[in-house]
């Protein structure tokens, strides 16, 4: 019985993890002040990494936490820090459309739910053991190595666009 | 697990993004739900990697990974450029180019 017991474990845990997650995006969408906004996301990225381990798949997890934490969300602070964001608005930051954005978000939920739903049922996940980082490099350099020199240059493109783009002349 | 619970969860983040990136004024505030979308998709990807037993989920979402550090890179330089350009980040004074 100790199969059943990890699989209870784990739903535990990703029914935890998922919780937090949901409560942390709405406040992302919803909270008035902007910092929040930004450590809310630390939370929903951070527990997409947990959710990564969960399913046995360490590197990108980690690679998550360094890229998205590490950097990604100290982007967000100095762009909430030059844009001189309101850190106590006094007025709503959202605009006028609130019904119907959450009409269409619903209708998304909806479609994208009963389409999973109806394909997946209740299909399991068999993971046995965590995949290895050596398959992923090996994958990442062997088979998909043109994409990955293509994503080089685009992170230098971009390098030099926002240089170009943020420097005072 | 159920593959389905993670599909669930990546489509309910997907569309609060969604609700973020129709509803926030504020600038960064949509770009931080894109890239609440964007890590949906990610989960989307892993999840049906490890559906397969495979290691292209993963190397998929570090492709997404990359792509959304570059985004947000020039997001927010244009961010900035529009703040230097009219004093405000609201979307809604970004109408220069209106007809």
């Amino acid at each position: 019985m100790v199969g059943g017991r990890r699989v209870i474990a784990e739903n535990v845990f990703f029914g935890i993890i998922a919780a937090a997650m949901a409560i942390s995006a709405l406040g992302v969408v919803s909270t008035k002040n902007v910092v929040h906004a930004a450590l809310f996301l630390v939370i929903v990225l951070a527990g997409g990494a947990a959710q990564f381990i969960l399913l046995g798949q360490e590197f990108v997890a980690w690679v998550q936490v360094l890229v998205y934490i590490g950097a990604v969300i100290v982007l967000f602070l100095f762009g909430i820090m030059l844009t001189r964001a309101p850190m106590h608005p006094e007025g709503s930051l959202g605009n006028d459309l609130r019904w119907p954005a959450a009409a269409a978000a619903l209708f998304l939920a909806g479609i994208l739910g009963g389409l999973f739903a109806h394909t997946f049922g209740r299909d399991k996940l068999h993971i046995n053991a965590p995949i290895r980082t050596a398959d992923v490099t090996n994958a990442i350099f062997r088979i998909y190595i043109i994409p990955f020199e293509i994503v080089g240059v685009l992170l230098l493109g971009a390098l030099i666009g926002a240089v170009v783009l943020a420097r005072r002349d | 697990m159920l593959l389905n619970q993670f599909l669930m969860l990546s489509a309910f983040l997907f569309c609060t993004g969604i609700y973020g990136v129709l509803t926030r004024k504020h600038t960064v505030l949509v770009l931080m739900s894109i890239e609440l979308m964007l890590a949906a998709v990610n989960i989307n990807l892993v999840a049906f990697g490890a559906f397969h037993n495979s290691v292209i989920g993963q190397v998929f979402a570090l492709f997404v990974l990359t792509i959304a550090a570059a985004e947000v890179g020039v997001g927010l330089a244009i961010v900035l450029l529009i703040y230097r350009n009219s004093h405000s980040a609201d979307l809604d004074d970004a109408h220069a180019l209106k007809g």
